[in-house]
């Protein structure tokens, strides 16, 4: 069940041309190695597991203190995990929790990186709005990178939030 | 005297429908950006419900949660007050556009800006507020990119979603480079546009310190707001200012939490046709250390408890502002928003634009007949509102000209008796026999005809009376 969810989650999150990588818990550090090769500094938020960063080669800037100004820096990238995600719609959702931080920092930074475990997706939206753990915490559904469809109705990729986002996904334990 | 509040608003016509019709559809260059829009649209939305297998299920169980809201919009109204002062937002209601403007105003006012950045949000357009705040001279900076066109535009929105829908990309590339400083790009491609926006904005949004959005939903058992959206636009206003003030009709209301479910599956899909949109932000109340300091509600009804007392046509406030009434209908596809005269265009707004005003706003009487009532908006409507029943008891309820009032007194009194409606139908068919002979040319159909008949035959032929009645045939046949 929960391969059958991870293949269609990663299936439906390709179709809005965001990066899905499957990868295992040993390839880890080197994939987002190379993911975020090419950014001028990483933010980290809170919570973030070590071995996320163990071979990060650009310098990494702690998520909790930086202002929306300094996120904007050109080049920047933030890497983080998720709250759950959804495999029908292949989105992700963050609610602060650990390796999430505060919701600018998926926001502003033009290159976005986040880690789903297998055991985080769930089949529908309905099943995310149940499963949630405290749904007044600040909730973000994100599906694929920013967008708009609003000249001719044709949807183009790259608007205000981040441009790029690459999805990386662990497979079931 | 003075008018009756409400009677400037953006939702009552200015202009009688068929004559603005009129005009629009002298527009070729309109019709063919319309159409093109409208179709890649209609295309996206059924391909992504086609793969929902219970989709009339979804569809079937949204329309019970709204009917529930409805019928129960005082308590959740408190409920989601409650909710969400606990939360740390506070509460504010709103009778009507004139009392929200000036709550808005007010709170504004009190942060000491003059400029605030906005989310798209159609309970805004609904009461005029970025007019009422430039008043009191506070500038409303549109952010979504439609809106951001149509505001640089000097424009109105014409369709409730992408409010621009009328631009072609041609005419956009030009907007951009007389009205937005900066811009240099002479390509006309979608993602250049798009990219000039990012930039145009950018420094605005890391510098507001106050954000106006709407909701497209509000959960009452939890005091959360919902703010379904793409282009990031969204997250930046509820995020980064540290006043968000947040303006909710109070039909946006859902009972519980989970009931988003079923909405969140349903509103994408038949919004933008997508599984679902790049940015969902669910807020409730301020959290510390995380986006606004201050969240103010500010719950309208701008004439919505009144609607919802109306048996018929209360259905109308289930919408969800999906739009997808108006990517399908044939009236909407070829005379574009405008002509309906207010920020709520299509079918959804031939039956919202005069509920809310009264039917006696403006040219508003007439929205509801611009409609063939072919029920193509009922079948595509997430919350099954059926818009073609709506739209005929408006029509029944709606007031008439005097003269078809005394045309409909004067058939009722001579359908009610035998005798009088057979002398009629001899009077008719003799009188209608040199009209035969002239229009035999045209299959005995009189296409032209003298005031005040020329009302019908202006759009449509009027038949001829038969040269024999059905009763007379029968009797000439059959009854020897």
């Amino acid at each position: 069940m929960t391969a059958e969810l991870s293949a269609l989650f990663a299936a439906r999150a390709g179709d809005y041309r965001a990066g899905v990588h499957p990868c295992t818990p040993a390839e880890l550090p080197d994939l987002l190695a190379t993911l975020l090769a090419g950014a001028t500094a990483v933010v980290l938020p809170a919570g973030t597991p070590p071995q996320w960063t163990a071979r990060l080669g650009p310098p990494t800037l702690p998520g909790d203190t930086l202002t929306a100004t300094e996120l904007d820096a050109p080049g920047l990238a933030v890497l983080t995990g998720c709250a759950l995600a959804v495999a029908e719609t292949g989105t992700l959702v963050l609610d602060g929790g650990p390796a999430q931080g505060r919701r600018l920092l998926t926001l502003v930074p033009d290159h976005h990186v986040c880690v789903v475990r297998a055991a985080q997706i769930v089949a529908d939206v309905p099943d995310l709005v149940r499963a949630l753990p405290d749904p007044t915490r600040p909730v973000t559904m994100i599906s694929g990178p920013s967008a708009t469809s609003d000249i001719e109705l044709s949807r183009v990729e790259g608007v205000h939030g981040p441009r790029r986002l690459d999805i990386v996904c662990l497979p079931p334990a | 005297m003075t008018p009756p509040p409400g009677r400037h608003l953006p939702i009552v016509a200015a202009t009688p429908f068929p004559r603005a019709a009129a005009g629009a559809l002298r527009d070729t260059q309109l019709r063919a950006t319309l159409g093109r829009a409208t179709r890649t649209i209609r295309d996206k939305r059924a391909a992504v419900v086609a793969e929902v297998p219970d989709w009339e299920r979804l569809r079937e169980r949204a329309a019970r949660v709204k009917e529930d809201v409805i019928d129960r919009l005082p308590e959740l109204v408190d409920q989601f007050a409650r909710a969400a002062t606990a939360a740390g937002a506070s509460v504010h209601h709103a009778a009507d556009a004139a009392a929200a403007n000036a709550l808005v105003t007010e709170l504004v006012r009190a942060r000491g800006v003059d400029r605030v950045v906005k989310v798209k949000s159609m309970a805004t357009q609904e009461i005029g507020l970025n007019e009422a705040l430039a008043a009191a001279g506070v500038t409303a900076v549109e952010t979504d990119l439609a809106e951001l066109i149509v505001q640089l535009a000097d424009d109105t929105p014409s369709h409730i979603l992408v409010p621009a829908i009328h631009y072609h990309r041609g005419q956009i590339r030009e907007l951009f480079a007389r009205r937005m400083p900066g811009f240099s790009a002479d390509s006309d491609d979608p993602a250049v546009l798009a990219g000039a926006a990012r930039e145009y904005l950018r420094r605005t949004f890391l510098s507001a310190r106050v954000a106006v959005c709407g909701a497209n939903f509000a959960v009452a058992e939890t005091g959360s707001l919902v703010v379904v959206e793409s282009e990031g636009n969204g997250r930046m206003c509820l995020t980064l200012p540290d006043t968000l003030i947040a303006v909710v009709g109070v039909e946006k209301l859902l009972p519980r939490f989970t009931d988003l479910g079923d909405f969140l599956r349903l509103l994408p899909r038949s919004s933008t046709g997508e599984r679902m949109n790049p940015y969902t932000s669910i807020v409730t109340g301020v959290t510390p250390g995380d986006g606004p300091r201050r969240l103010h509600v500010v719950l309208l009804d701008n004439g919505r408890r009144r609607i919802a007392a109306d048996p018929v046509g209360r259905a109308a406030l289930r919408c969800i502002r999906c739009s997808a009434c108006l990517n399908v209908c044939p009236v909407y596809e070829r005379v574009g928003g405008h002509a309906y005269g207010s920020v709520y265009p299509g079918p959804i707004g031939a039956i919202l634009s005069p509920q809310l005003t009264g039917q006696d706003a403006g040219h508003n009487a007439t929205l509801p007949y611009a409609s063939t009532l072919c029920g193509a908006c009922y079948d595509v409507c997430p919350v099954k509102i059926d818009i073609p029943a709506i739209l005929v008891h408006l029509r029944q309820t709606g007031p008439k000209p005097a003269a078809e009032r005394a045309a409909m007194a004067w058939l009722a009194w001579t359908m009610r008796d035998r005798r009088r409606w057979r002398a009629a139908l001899r009077t008719a068919r003799s009188g209608g026999r040199p009209l035969r002979v002239l229009t035999r040319r045209h299959g005995g159909r009189l296409r032209r005809a003298p005031w005040p008949l020329s009302a019908w035959t202006a759009h449509r032929d009027a038949p001829l009376p038969a040269g024999e009645s059905f009763r007379d045939w029968w009797r000439r046949t059959h009854d020897r």
